[in-house]
Formats: structure tokens, sequence, C-alpha cells
């Protein structure tokens, strides 16, 4: 699911951000202007990290989002996928 | 921090009025939760939209299932900070998130209920899972 200007049907909805660097996040999306797409009550995942992405999108999902930052602003263009946590 | 109680008594109400006992204090969980027996459902109430759009209207749905837990209890997260921080020391494992549900039986977690998993979700389908859960785990059954 890309993310356009003015979508706002995920506000509310916690989802699985993969942007164009290394970490994933698992947050709540709460809107998109033109500062970027902000995001609430964030957990991050690193590519290096030696856990599987899946195995912690997973772990996740059982337990919830051990939330590290409240809020999160991304600019658009470094957003690859933003999908429903599920 | 917390909202007037005058606009949240509805919000405690549209829970209790289904039978679940209120904790509002410490002692209140640690007497129920302390020394668990059978299943216990405790069910973390919230200001937010999914919890008047979702979680509530699922919970009253779920309990209208013939199998239902030994016992119902809820919190108010952001109103009973203490009491709502009791019982998530009980569920520790689990990352906290309002409005949720925990299902226990003889104290260990059997279903977690997150936020993630009520938001943009119909009652209907939360109340599935719950009472999937009711027919696995407890075996109180209603007759009609």
């Amino acid at each position: 699911m890309v993310i356009h200007p003015g979508h706002q049907e995920l506000h509310g909805i916690t989802v699985i951000v993969e942007t164009t660097g290394p970490l994933t996040h698992v947050a709540r999306f709460d809107r998109e202007d033109e500062g970027g797409v902000h995001f609430k009550d964030v957990a991050s995942f690193a590519a290096s990290s030696e856990e599987d992405l899946a195995a912690w999108l997973d772990r996740t999902r059982k337990f919830g989002v051990r939330v590290e930052r409240k809020h999160l602003v991304l600019p658009t263009a470094d957003i690859r996928q933003v999908r429903r946590l599920g | 921090m917390g909202y007037p109680e005058l606009m949240i008594k509805p919000m405690r109400e549209d829970v209790t009025r289904h039978g679940v006992q209120e904790l509002r204090t410490v002692a209140e969980v640690d007497a129920v939760l302390g020394t668990p027996s059978g299943t216990q459902l405790v069910f973390i109430n919230s200001v937010c939209g999914c919890a008047a759009g979702g979680a509530r209207p699922a919970l009253a749905k779920a309990l209208q299932h013939a199998t239902k837990p030994d016992q119902l209890y809820t919190v108010f997260a952001g109103q009973d900070l203490d009491a709502t921080a009791r019982v998530r020391s009980y569920v520790s494992d689990y990352a906290p998130s309002s409005p949720s549900m925990v299902l226990l039986r003889d104290g260990e977690v059997v279903l977690f209920v997150h936020r993630h998993m009520i938001e943009g979700r119909a009652p209907s389908e939360i109340a599935a899972d719950l009472t999937a859960a009711f027919d696995r785990h407890c075996g109180q059954t209603v007759g009609s």
C-alpha cells in the first residue's frame, strides 16, 4: 500500500512501515502533510540486528508494540511501503 | 491527566452493565489477580474511538455467548492509573495498550487482544476472537 497525499484511511491504525533505509517501524499512522508522514507510538527494527524481521513482527503481533518513541515523522520519499500489522 | 468523571461514567457503565466488575484500586486488582483461579477476562477500557466503536461493543456481543469466563473485570486506562498499572504488572510480558483485553486461565495469559487487533475491525470480528477463546479455554456453559 502506497501512501498518497491526503490518504488518511489509515489514521489510528497500527502499521508496518518499510523504509528505503535499514529500519522497519511498527507504529500508529497519524497523518500525512507537507512535513511528511506522522506516526505515533513507534517501535523500530534494525536490519542489522540478529533477529529476523519476520520473527520480530510475529513477536510484536503476539506481545504488542514495545513503544520506543512517541512520535516519528518520515519523509514520504523514505517510505517504501505501509501495510497493516494485521 | 484524566478526563472529568462525568464524561467517563457512561464509558464505565457501558462495560459494567454487562456484569463486569470494575477494579479501581491496586488492592482490588490484587484481590482478584493475586490468587487466580479459573478463567478471568480483564477488559482495559479507554476513552478512544476504538474502545467505543470496537472494543466495548465486541465485549457486549461476546458476553452473550453461552460459554464465558468465570470472572469478568475491567480497569480504565488513563483514569484509574494505579489499578491499570497493577493489572499490567500481572501480564508484563505483553506491551501495554488500550483498549485491550486479556483472558487468563489460572493466572496464565491464554489470549491477549491488543489495540492493534481492535483498530479498524468490526465488533463482530473482535467478538469472534473472544468467543473462540471462550470456547477453547472456559468451561462454563450457561443454559438457555
